[in-house]
């Protein structure tokens, strides 16, 4: 019995000490002791992983300069970089959680599209809010063109810093090209063109001519580097003047060349099913396995860069081509266009739950210092920062983004950054997996419509 | 054959009648004293969650956007949008054959079988089969799925290399089968432990008997060992349903694709309420689980307590 008793105790004893351990773990995640200042940096970012140049940035350049920057100030400030390197989506639900309970690091980077739905539920706030008349006299504004400054805006309020931009283009694999015979400066001017060479590179024995992103697994990739430039081309926006389009020709004619590809033993119907589909995209096109993949600069920069790429490719420069995305026929792209792009892009703000909004707002502002954006784009790391004075200086050696500021830029189209967008999103993926499974493309049009009126509210939001 | 053996349930019978009901003399509010932390961690942590949850799934709560700062109270809404969603049938019904063929069949079968070939061998064998059996379920879910995926991936798999058929999809063309392999591969230990420490406790007296008498194996099987052990099969099973129902590690393997053909409910709570960020529809979806879970229990708890 007296054993029992003492059992008890020590149980006790345990989950008092359990219950003391965790409540300090909860208030270590706010500032320092005494006067340091303790600020937290987290993107989707991880040394030897995904985007790791970015990651080294911070470790390497931001986290001491910064530091010491402060200090000459007499301020003593420490920071700590959070890494991650997961899918976007984990990473958007983690960010969220984080959010939600009042916690997360003090600098948070997010993808541009998900401001709306993280300022509605209150988990973000207008930069002016947080840290005063900082927000709008920060240097770097005259430098960001409106169309990226649109990124960090919603409802007419800044919410955040533009990190950058980009632009999709169709990458191609040169020696593949030059064994089926085709041009080593392709460009295709309609979609027709693409399925023709996609024909070519398989009697030639490439096992995947074309890759376009698509299904659920890959999340809003299958969206931004598969339906929307595909939908654009076809002359289609998803939401236009307030109304979204439902199951309208240009969404048909999207899905059709799905059909086309998928249905024809063009591309490969599983790697889209698969749950690391896209990441094993990344390795087989660097392996010399697929043709023609449609992606962002990301996959220049981040994916086949011989240096710090996640699929290195040693020969990039020589071997792997690119070519602007062509609306279906000439002219039949939106506003008129023959080639189409989207664009979207990071932002960087500030936790509402931050303890030291000015000082986070300050290291914010210094990784997007012209001396930051530099240092992050040397030695091979180039990408479009959102300031002009800086892309000046460093697109000059960048063959492919140069060409993606000058070319592709220009005839972009940016996702409707309201709330609801990323749900729309999924049914549209859900709509390609569909057409992929072997669903025809006006059902699949019809299906979307029906999610859509759902998740929009009603049929009166349709355009007819 | 039966009169061999005195029933052993003969002696707890009369317990109550030898030992007062309040064996420790601590009389009733000094007992409700020393359970009373007790009850309250499982108030804080099991109760209120768990009403939490029931208070959620009547909101259209949401991880994100204008529902998730102001959540509108939507009754049962959220549960007949998932009793009309096939989603969620098909999640249901995918669950079901992931606990009858994993659970049920698979580990029950493949445990029993291997306690049973084991019972009476002694040595090196007998320790390297439990070893690697036990290895099986004490590795990290993580780690294990890891190997799985390298085992069964379409290009560069294991298993593919060995069987010489580069290309066949395993994880797409036969998720369930996937998963369902795994999951046995997986908690097989537990119920070969339970089941040999079963086996330890029939009588050999009655087996020898039993031989005696002229039993087929089967016969020995059926009339001398299963009485036996028939409330360990029954404990077994309603463990190994509950944690099978409610395991979540088939989203390391399928992530519940292709296109959900491997979305078990513990998956699909997951996919809605974190990833579409559905909060209120996935804690309808949660209630229900919990729902089914006590349906099980009651079910097993009920076959245990007819027993006497």
């Amino acid at each position: 019995m007296a054993l029992r008793k003492r059992s008890i105790g020590v149980v006790a004893v345990i989950t008092a000490a359990g219950l003391g351990l965790a409540a300090c773990g909860q208030s270590s995640g706010g500032g320092g002791g005494g006067d340091a200042i303790e600020l937290t940096i987290t993107q989707n970012a991880i040394a030897g992983g995904k985007n790791a140049a970015g990651a080294n940035f911070i470790a390497n350049w931001v986290i001491p300069k910064f530091e010491a920057a402060q200090k000459a100030k007499g301020k003593n400030v420490k920071v700590k970089f959070v890494p991650s390197g997961v899918d976007d989506e984990q990473y958007k639900t983690k960010l969220s959680l984080d959010l939600k309970s009042g916690k997360g690091a003090d600098v948070i980077d997010i993808d541009g599209i998900w401001a709306g739905e993280f300022a509605e539920a209150g988990y973000l706030k207008p930069l002016a809010d947080l840290v005063g008349a900082d927000a709008d006299s920060w240097d770097g504004w005259s430098q960001i063109p409106e169309a990226v400054q649109g990124l960090a805006t919603f409802n007419g309020k800044k919410y955040a810093l533009p990190v950058g931009t980009d632009g999709r283009v169709l990458y191609f694999n040169k020696t593949l090209f030059q064994k089926a015979g085709l041009p080593a400066d392709w460009q295709p001017k309609s979609w027709q063109e693409v399925l023709d060479a996609g024909t070519k590179l398989k009697s030639s024995g490439v096992p995947v001519p074309i890759q376009i992103n698509a299904g659920t697994a890959m999340g809003e990739a299958t969206s931004m580097q598969g339906v929307l430039p595909l939908l654009a081309g076809a002359g289609g926006e998803v939401q236009k003047d307030g109304k979204w389009a439902g199951a309208s020709q240009p969404l048909k004619d999207a899905l059709g060349l799905y059909q086309k590809i998928y249905g024809g033993g063009l591309g490969d119907p599983k790697l889209q099913q698969e749950a690391k589909g896209r990441d094993k995209s990344f390795q087989q096109f660097a392996e010399g396995k697929i043709g023609i993949l449609m992606e962002g600069d990301y996959f220049w920069r981040g994916v086949v860069n011989p240096a710090t790429g996640v699929a290195k490719m040693a020969d990039r420069d020589q071997v792997v081509g690119y070519a602007m995305i062509p609306a279906m026929e000439p002219g039949k792209g939106i506003r008129g266009q023959d080639f189409v792009s989207m664009s979207g892009g990071a932002l960087r703000t500030v936790n509402p739950n931050s303890k030291h909004p000015k000082e986070a707002f300050e290291l914010a502002t210094f990784t997007l210092s012209p001396e930051g954006l530099k240092e992050e784009t040397k030695d091979g790391n180039v990408r479009i920062t959102p300031r002009t004075d800086v892309n000046k200086e460093i697109l000059a050696g960048e063959p492919l983004l140069t060409y993606i500021s000058e070319k592709v830029l220009p005839l972009t189209a940016y996702r409707p950054p309201v709330a609801v967008y990323p749900q729309v999103s999924v049914a549209l993926q859900e709509a390609t997996a569909a057409v992929v499974g072997g669903t025809a493309p006006d059902q699949a049009a019809a299906d979307y419509q029906k999610k859509l009126e759902g998740i929009v509210g009603g049929p009166g939001n349709i355009a007819s | 054959m039966a009169l061999a053996t005195s029933p052993p349930e003969a002696t707890e019978a009369a317990a109550p009648s030898r030992y007062s009901s309040d064996a420790a003399g601590l009389g009733r509010l000094r007992a409700g004293v020393f359970v009373a932390p007790a009850l309250l961690l499982v108030a804080a942590f099991l109760v209120f969650p768990a009403l939490w949850v029931l208070y959620l799934a009547l909101t259209n709560y949401r991880l994100t956007g204008a529902a998730a700062a102001e959540p509108q109270f939507v009754g049962l809404g959220n549960l007949l949008d998932a009793a009309a969603n096939p989603e969620f049938w098909s999640s249901t019904w995918l669950t079901v054959e992931f606990v009858l063929g994993s659970a049920v069949i698979g580990q029950v079968g493949l445990g029993f079988t291997i306690a049973w070939l084991l019972r009476d061998r002694r040595g090196p064998l007998k320790r390297l089969v439990e070893g690697l059996v036990i290895l099986a379920w004490i590795l990290p879910g993580a780690i294990v799925s890891f190997l799985w995926v390298a085992l069964l991936d379409r290009d560069g798999g294991t298993l593919n290399a060995l069987l010489g058929i580069q290309g066949f999809a395993w994880l797409l063309d036969h998720p369930m089968l996937s998963i369902i392999v795994f999951n046995i591969w997986r908690g097989t230990a537990f119920s070969m432990m339970l089941y040999g420490a079963a086996l330890g406790n029939v009588p050999p007296s009655h087996l020898e008997s039993a031989r005696l008498a002229g039993a087929s194996g089967w016969q020995q099987l059926r009339d001398v060992v299963f009485p036996h052990i028939r409330g360990h099969v029954l404990t077994n099973l309603l463990l190994i349903s509950l944690w099978t129902f409610n395991d979540f590690t088939p989203f390391l393997l399928t992530a519940g694709g292709p296109d959900g053909k491997s979305e078990v409910l513990a998956v699909h709570v997951y996919k809605v309420a974190l990833q579409s960020g559905e909060l209120g529809y996935g804690a309808a979806v949660s209630a229900i689980i919990l729902l089914i879970n006590l349906v099980v229990a009651v079910f097993y708890l009920r076959l245990l307590r007819s027993r006497k």
